[in-house]
């Protein structure tokens, strides 16, 4: 399977569009317009894009605390996710779930989660219905690097290959859990602890696109040919903090400098289809107006969207009367 | 009708709602048995043989034995639940909550909140708890408390083999998370049980007894040690009525008060600790709402807050029973006329 013309422009476009977001939230949140924590998702454009290019509504994902890339990559609506952040009535969980927790089901968006480790188990469960209602679906869990030394990730994977259900486990390895080293608190490696289950594992650079691409390719097509589980560990970088307000003293001077210069994802994209002459600059100069305009739109509007009211505090609790 | 055991109510109302709807898969540590044994399949049929036979019938594929290891396992119940299964998890132990509560209080029992309404989560969850087995410390804790306190989860404790059948039923057919309780010592417990399918609602307490004196609000196992002590009571001349709110989430707020009003006289029997319990909740709530109708202090009979003792001996002496409810029905009888006669 090669990537068209049109599938080169829709993977540039959604990592563009997360990017503007991103860039969009981050300018938001410290002008002070939204409450709460986000946790951004730019510089790891290529994963989730990479992986969700082979994904459809039948296919199940859960994300992380950050997971803004994730809800996009998986066609979630831009504009509901911006009001949903923003706290407002119009937000695609009508302003009850915010960044942690923004889902779309009908996309198969199962939600970021704010614990960490708190996906895969659900996935587990996704892959379940795929299997016994014969969807030819898949369940992805992309966890971070911290999220990989949790319980619930160890027993997801045990239990996927025990099952033997059509689950890919996308290990986001950004070098920091909050502000501690994944080289001091991941003990071994992560490719060899997928294949210490039985799993088979890819060591991917994450700021690649056609290198996720590729490696997720090969994963998904094994789990919908009733192959089992997979792992990927997608090494890469984050361009802000833990959370917006970290100041990220953790990390070397210049450090992520240096990598957007040499390793930003975007850069690296546009240089590869523009030398292969896949992709004019000039097209991709479109995608960057286009997303840019639709992403400052977004944040007007949701600036302007209704608060809830007294009359939703006590909604959707239940599915019946309580 | 024909009398059923608690185990085999159960195990009708999984099997028919298996047959109904091909959506209802049930999973857990040896609810068959056997997997991947050289053995006999179905060795076990759940710990104490309440699926027995159900993975004959429906086969591997909806009858799942999991490894040990409740957090995957009851998370990919919600996950599955999320997606379109109906799933039924054993959560063989309710103490075993320890390890897998993220999955149930935080996932489970938040997707449709906080995704805004959009999503369903057709989870039933049954568990056993309960003193009485010798079972001691981690095997015999009543922790529905713990479950009543989370919105979003609904909590059912059966108290008979009838109830079992309708509320467990119910429980596969609800679009919201349930906490199915069953407790251990009433498996081989007989009831009339219709054989056909049917539903008992959520919300609506069962008046066991009506009385004039006394109004005992229990849950459970302890609706029965209730009952035997109302019939001891009645013999000496105090009449109770006996409510099982059947559900904890929801709770049938009114009948608990209209009964409580009607005698003005309250005690709680709970087999749980005392402190955050069902008994103080309903104290609280009797309080709160009928207190110019009290005659006497609400009263509490529940387990000490200690943990469940292991020797025969201190185990008897800390679950609750029929003497120590006649002794509290007695003590707001006292103190009613003591108080009438000041």
């Amino acid at each position: 399977m090669q990537l068209s013309r049109e599938d080169l422009l829709q993977a540039y476009r959604k990592m563009r569009m997360i990017r503007e977001f991103e860039d969009a939230v981050h300018e938001e949140f410290s002008a002070g317009n939204i409450p709460g924590f986000v946790h951004l998702y730019a510089g790891e454009e290529a994963s989730g894009v990479g992986v969700c290019m082979h994904l459809d509504d039948r296919d199940a994902i859960a994300s992380t605390h950050r997971g803004h890339g994730h809800c996009i990559a998986k066609n979630c609506d831009e504009r509901g996710m911006m009001f949903e952040i923003f706290g407002r009535k119009e937000g695609l969980c009508g302003g009850k779930g915010g960044s942690m927790h923004i889902a779309d089901l009908s996309k198969g968006m199962m939600g970021a989660n704010g614990i960490v480790g708190g996906g895969p188990p659900l996935i587990c469960g996704a892959a379940l219905s795929a299997k016994t209602l014969k969807t030819g679906g898949v369940a992805v869990a992309f966890v971070g690097d911290g999220a990989s030394n949790q319980g619930t990730t160890f027993e997801s994977y045990n239990l996927a290959k025990v099952w033997n259900l059509p689950a890919i486990f996308v290990v986001e390895d950004n070098g920091y859990a909050e502000s501690t080293a994944s080289t001091w608190s991941v003990a071994g490696s992560q490719v060899e602890r997928a294949k210490g289950f039985g799993m088979k594992s890819y060591e991917v650079d994450g700021h690649d696109f056609f290198a996720v691409w590729e490696a997720a390719r090969e994963a998904i097509e094994q789990a919908r040919n009733g192959g089992g589980p997979s792992l990927l560990h997608v090494k890469l970088n984050r361009y802000y903090g833990h959370f917006e307000g970290d100041a990220i003293s953790y990390k070397a001077p210049g450090e992520i400098e240096a990598i957007k210069a040499a390793k930003d994802s975007l850069m690296i994209f546009r240089n590869r289809v523009s030398e292969a002459g896949l992709l004019d600059g000039a097209a991709m100069d479109a995608v960057d107006k286009e997303c840019r305009e639709k992403i400052a739109q977004c944040v007007v509007e949701a600036k302007a969207g209704a608060m809830p009211t007294e009359a939703d505090l006590l909604t959707d609790v239940y599915t019946s009367a309580y | 009708m024909a009398k059923k055991s608690f185990r085999q109510a159960i195990n009708e109302a999984l099997r028919q709602e298996m047959e109904r709807d091909h959506r209802v898969v049930i999973m857990g540590e040896d609810i068959a048995g056997g997997m991947g044994a050289p053995g006999e399949q179905d060795a076990w049929g759940g710990p104490l043989g309440v699926t027995k036979g159900l993975m004959p019938q429906f086969g591997r594929d909806r009858v799942l034995d999991t490894p040990i290891t409740e957090s995957a396992f009851i998370g990919a119940a919600a996950g599955a639940a999320a997606t379109g299964l109906r799933p039924v998890a054993e959560l063989m132990f309710v103490d075993f909550m320890g390890v897998c509560f993220d999955q149930i209080f935080n996932q489970a029992a938040k997707f449709k909140y906080m995704f805004g309404g959009k999503a369903i989560t057709p989870l039933t969850i049954r568990t056993m708890y309960g003193a009485g087995f010798r079972a001691a410390s981690q095997h015999s804790q009543c922790l529905y408390p713990l479950f009543t306190h989370i919105p979003g989860l609904k909590v059912v404790i059966p108290s008979n083999a009838y109830e079992a059948k309708g509320l467990l039923i119910q429980a596969i057919r609800d679009d919201d998370p349930v906490i199915f309780f069953e407790h251990k010592m009433m498996y081989d417990e007989e009831w009339d049980v219709p054989d056909e399918p049917y539903t008992i609602p959520f919300g609506e307490a069962n008046v066991t007894r009506e009385g004039d004196d006394v109004t005992i609000i229990a849950f459970g196992r302890m609706v029965n040690v209730a009952n035997e002590a109302a019939d001891n009571l009645e013999k000496a001349g105090i009449s109770c009525t006996v409510v099982d709110p059947r559900t904890t989430s929801p709770l049938d707020r009114d009948t608990i008060l209209e009964t409580a009003e009607e005698t003005g006289r309250v005690v709680v029997v709970d087999e749980a600790h005392p402190r955050c319990s069902m008994a103080s909740d309903i104290a609280s709530l009797c309080a709160q709402e009928i207190f110019g109708a009290l005659k006497a202090p609400i009263k509490m009979v529940t387990a000490p807050h200690s943990p469940v003792p292991f020797s025969p001996a201190l185990e008897d002496l800390y679950i609750p029973n029929a003497a120590k409810i006649e002794a509290a029905v007695r003590d707001v009888m006292g103190s009613s006329t003591a108080r009438a006669a000041e």
